[in-house]
């Protein structure tokens, strides 16, 4: 019998170790799931109670049901922010992405002095909104501003132009402003799939005679399926919540016509204080965001 | 066997028409450089011109004084701008410690542990990255007030480092689980505790991924307006966007219109970003393929 005692002692000594080793990665991981319990998962749903209230942001609070999701489908200021983010998202994507998928193609050329010209195509994604804002304030300003002084030089421009307070030129202007910014990310998320795709692809398509633009339609746009679609939902949900640039360069204005949902949101709940009225616009904005980047996953998923 | 004359007449063409399409496409890459970088070129001149030099119609191209004075002229804004400038180093600091230390540990404990409920919490953590921060903002507000954390710089780091968090997680995971296992089970024979594991053995091999996240940390939280807005309402904790954010909402704030004074505060704001991606830029792209370093 004691010629059994060491394969009986064993796989005890063995579960114990596993046991400490359990319990020890449990305690890695405890601190990062109460940050996310405490900052995330409580106000995650804390936002569904509050958007079924009377909640004002200071004072008692009233349960009211779905009152406040009734009331906005009857708001016509939530269509408008909706309509207009939409529209904006709409309109800022396709430049973004074309000289997003330009500045990669270009990237990836193996053209001499190329990491320069990535690193400058880059540069404005790491300024923040606040300090974009306030460059290009400087540059649209009518008096001053070297682009209306550019244009009266070239005589492109008669009298100056006040960018900002007119819908159609301020519109103009961020758009310019945020492809100025944007565009970078977009190229650097590209570039790396395009520099995941195998050279000898391209080695074989030539030698079967495909030129480059054959290879652009066979090989790089096909493979690059899952990063476009990746780029594209970073793209449309990063526009989609969109609200620095608006709140900064127009604030709102003209007659209050580039108010974003969040800044809707933003308006209700801390200069109406109607806490719980912003959080259900917040629930609907979330929504479709859900919608609209599955749709997009699904549009653009691998087809096997 | 000599040329013949046709041949190289085409040969030539070739060449040519190569040279025309690659000076066509440097061409259009220096054009779109110079677009990309002039902004942030003139906002750098702008800011050590005299006041004369930036309203001058049309301005200098470059200045023909230079000066400090938009610069030293910024510590009578509001609380002054070393006040501004070291709330926003201080939350900068907060996020990247927290976010560091919380993501190595997690990273860790997912990437080499087995326990129960593991990939539930695992799925937990990562939720955020499907549910916008915005979303929520109104609700971790209240939370936040309910903590006695609203209104503070530590607060607002908070709100930052859970943002970062299932980033930072994903990266550490996945650069955790790129070591080799025998490194770990050689300590584990000496008779090595998971934690001195961890800070002795793992730590630097793990580095160029908590440089990583780190950096997205810092960006993250050096930049970010939204929740800076609606959880900070004394002036004078304000960070640097909300600061260069209230220059145009509050002009009053910066003695009425003072381009010298507003550029500088962007180049106070821009110039830290612009140097630690140009440095980083390798551990920057690491990010964003999953945490390899090439």
């Amino acid at each position: 019998m004691a010629t059994l005692s060491p394969t009986i002692e064993r796989p005890k000594a063995h579960s114990t170790t596993t046991l400490s080793k359990q319990r020890a990665g449990l305690f890695f991981v405890l601190p990062s799931v109460l940050f996310m319990a405490v900052f995330f998962m409580v106000p995650a749903v804390m936002a569904l109670w509050v958007s079924l209230h009377n909640w004002p942001l200071f004072g008692p609070h009233k349960f009211i049901g779905l009152t406040n999701y009734t009331n906005l489908l009857k708001d016509p200021q939530f269509w408008g922010s909706l309509g207009f983010t939409t529209f904006y998202a709409v309109i800022v994507t396709p430049p973004i992405f074309l000289l997003g998928f330009g500045m990669a193609l270009l990237a990836n050329s193996g053209l001499r002095g190329v990491r320069f010209f990535r690193t400058a195509f880059f540069l404005p994604n790491v300024i923040s909104f606040g300090a974009v804002c306030l460059m290009w304030y400087f540059m649209l300003n009518d008096q001053i501003g070297i682009i209306n002084v550019t244009l009266r030089r070239l005589s492109l421009l008669h009298s100056s132009l006040i960018w900002l307070a007119n819908y159609n030129t301020a519109m103009f202007a961020i758009i310019i402003l945020v492809v100025w910014k944007a565009a970078g990310g977009t190229m650097l998320l590209l570039l790396i799939g395009l520099q995941a795709i195998p050279h000898d692809l391209y080695q074989a398509a030539s030698v079967d005679g495909a030129d480059s633009w054959d290879q652009l339609r066979f090989i790089t746009l096909p493979l690059l399926k899952r990063t476009f679609a990746l780029a594209l939902v970073l793209s449309v949900t990063g526009s989609y919540l969109a609200f620095d640039q608006f709140y900064i360069l127009t604030q709102g204005g003209p007659q209050g016509r580039t108010i974003t949902m969040v800044y809707w949101i933003v308006k209700n709940a801390f200069i109406s204080f109607k806490v719980g009225y912003a959080t259900a616009i917040s629930m609907v904005l979330l929504l479709i965001l859900v919608v609209l980047n599955a749709g997009q996953l699904y549009l653009l998923r691998d087809s096997e | 066997m000599a040329v013949l004359p046709k041949q190289q007449e085409q040969w030539t063409r070739r060449k040519n028409a190569r040279y025309l399409r690659l000076g066509l496409i440097y061409f259009v890459a220096v054009v779109l450089a110079a677009w990309f970088l002039f902004p942030i070129g003139w906002s750098l001149i702008t800011s050590v011109k005299p006041a004369s030099e930036i309203n001058a119609n049309p301005p200098t191209l470059l200045p023909a004084h230079l000066t400090a004075q938009n610069y030293t002229n910024l510590n009578k804004v509001g609380s002054g701008i070393v006040r501004y400038t070291s709330n926003s180093v201080l939350t900068a600091l907060y996020t990247i410690v927290g976010t560091v230390l919380l993501s190595t540990l997690a990273g860790y404990g997912f990437a080499r542990f087995g326990f129960q409920g593991k990939n539930v919490l695992f799925i937990l953590v990562l939720a955020p990255l499907m549910i916008p921060f915005q979303a929520i903002m109104i609700p971790l507000f209240l939370v936040l007030r309910t903590l006695h954390l609203n209104n503070t710089l530590l607060g607002l780091a908070m709100v930052y480092i859970t943002a970062q968090l299932p980033f930072g997680i994903f990266i550490m995971r996945n650069v955790f689980a790129t070591v080799p296992r025998d490194i770990e089970e050689a300590a584990l024979i000496d008779g090595c505790s998971p934690l001195r594991m961890l800070y002795r053995v793992m730590l630097p091999l793990v580095m160029p991924g908590i440089v990583t996240i780190g950096l997205f940390a810092f960006f993250n939280s050096w930049n970010e307006l939204f929740a800076a807005l609606i959880y900070l309402t004394d002036s004078d904790k304000y960070t640097l966007p909300l600061l260069l954010a209230t220059a145009r909402t509050n002009p009053g704030l910066f003695g009425g219109t003072n381009w010298g004074g507003l550029q500088a505060s962007v180049t106070i704001s821009m110039v830290p970003c612009l140097l630690i991606f140009i440095f980083l830029q390798r551990y920057y792209v690491s990010g964003l393929t999953g945490g390899a370093v090439k």
